[in-house]
């Protein structure tokens, strides 16, 4: 069992008090909270702050864990023959669990924060835990269903109804119709239940990742267009990726760049209803490297053109020094 | 229409939850959950319904009010209160998506 330091965790001395211990639990949970932060990490870094506050709160719990000793991070340790924990158990390994783990079988759960625990009764029922993970998708992924393998190691009762961490797979099926931010509740497919209590719930929260052409937002897709000049000015039939193959689409003489062109029913399909919308953003790009012939072209056209592209100027350059 | 929850399902609007799935679900026990829909945090299809059906959605914000709930120790008032205010970000973090989708990748 590897040792944790909950006092440096929480900033801490270990002769801190009580209230010197809830005021830095609640100052480090407010900055790093998942649910409140958005910082890379913010859920590691809550769940160490949690669960070093979830042992130091309980005085019975807090004086288990100074009878440990004081280690290095990181180290392995056994705890002390005469430590008073479940070390007399026959078939009990500590190589095997989390410290975490072993102060969640000390005693009742005392209610939040999280990482507290259940007290392991060997005739009382427990439920598995819930699980959510994040489960990043590509968009043909997220369009057409996929099957996703997610590695976790998770606390499992074993016989004696104590917890102990092992390595799963959790293969979970997504329908088609994610997008960003959407949930997916796995039923049964979380930790397993002790003693009859029901098999927790895998909760997926899929993020979709980047794709080369297409930025969702909701079910919807945009994508740049780049256009040529004359293609914007005259007119054309273009060729448009999207998720199921390329398509043609016209685009109207006249078109400036910005403009949206929707192709309905293009974007990513919704669990229910109708897909959601595919739109081409026009770009209009000119040439960067001008043929003679382009250049002889563009110099015509731009003597020939009575356009104004900065009409508009106009009130304000008349009165400019 | 909205349909029981299957063995998978998506949270939304499109599935349904009772009252007490959704305590089973979010560990939030019923009166906080009663006290919730009176501050207006938390809101069932229907209020006048003799039984309270919530969309499945409801399911992801409750269980995150539970960790808020537990992780912090806040009453109903206050839970309801950062609720509101974590809604409207996830609003306005829609917004801000949505409207990025819409840039040009060279414009950025």
């Amino acid at each position: 069992m590897k040792y944790k330091d909950y006092y440096q965790a929480l900033g801490l001395a270990r002769d801190a008090s009580a209230a010197d211990i809830k005021k830095a639990y609640r100052k480090l949970a407010q900055k790093h909270h998942p649910d409140v932060s958005k910082e890379a990490g913010a859920e590691d870094k809550f769940k160490e702050i949690a669960e070093a506050y979830a042992t130091l709160k309980d005085t019975d719990k807090r004086a288990a864990y100074d009878r440990l000793g004081s280690h290095a991070p990181g180290q392995d340790f056994h705890p002390p023959p005469d430590w008073g924990g479940p070390s007399g158990d026959h078939g009990f390994r500590f190589e095997d669990i989390d410290l975490s783990d072993l102060f969640a079988g000390l005693g009742g759960r005392a209610g939040g924060p999280r990482g507290g625990g259940a007290g392991g009764g060997a005739n009382m029922s427990l439920p598995g835990e819930d699980f959510e993970v994040n489960a990043r998708i590509s968009l043909e992924d997220a369009a057409n269903g996929t099957l996703v393998e997610l590695n976790l190691s998770v606390p499992e009762y074993d016989a004696n109804g104590r917890l102990a961490r092992k390595p799963r797979v959790f293969k979970a099926r997504i329908p088609k119709g994610a997008t960003n931010g959407q949930r997916l509740r796995l039923r049964g497919k979380g930790g397993k239940g002790f003693n009859g209590g029901r098999e927790g719930d895998l909760y997926l929260n899929i993020e979709l990742a980047p794709h080369p052409y297409f930025r969702p937002a909701g079910h919807d897709l945009y994508i740049d267009l780049p256009l040529a000049p004359w293609e914007a000015a005259l007119g054309a039939t273009v060729p448009v990726p999207t998720l199921s193959g390329s398509v043609h689409l016209k685009v109207p003489a006249g078109t400036l760049a910005g403009q949206k062109l929707r192709l309905s029913k293009r974007g990513l399909p919704r669990p229910e209803g109708e897909p959601g919308d595919l739109f081409a953003i026009a770009q209009v790009v000119v040439p960067q490297d001008l043929t003679e012939r382009e250049r002889e072209l563009f110099s015509e056209l731009a003597a020939g053109s009575k356009f104004d592209p900065r009409s508009h100027f106009k009130v304000e350059t008349a009165n400019a020094e | 229409m909205q349909s029981e929850l299957e063995e998978s399902a998506w949270l939304n609007e499109h599935y349904s939850v009772t009252l007490g799935e959704l305590a089973m679900l979010s560990g939030l026990p019923d009166d906080i959950l009663r006290e919730l829909v009176d501050c207006g945090a938390l809101a069932p299809v229907s209020i006048e319904a003799e039984h309270w059906v919530f969309s499945a959605h409801c399911v992801v914000t409750m269980r995150r009010a539970e960790r808020l709930r537990s992780d912090f120790e806040l009453d109903a008032n206050a839970l309801a209160v950062a609720l509101s205010f974590l809604e409207r970000i996830h609003e306005l973090e829609e917004q801000l998506r949505a409207a990025r989708a819409q840039i040009p990748r060279r414009a950025r």
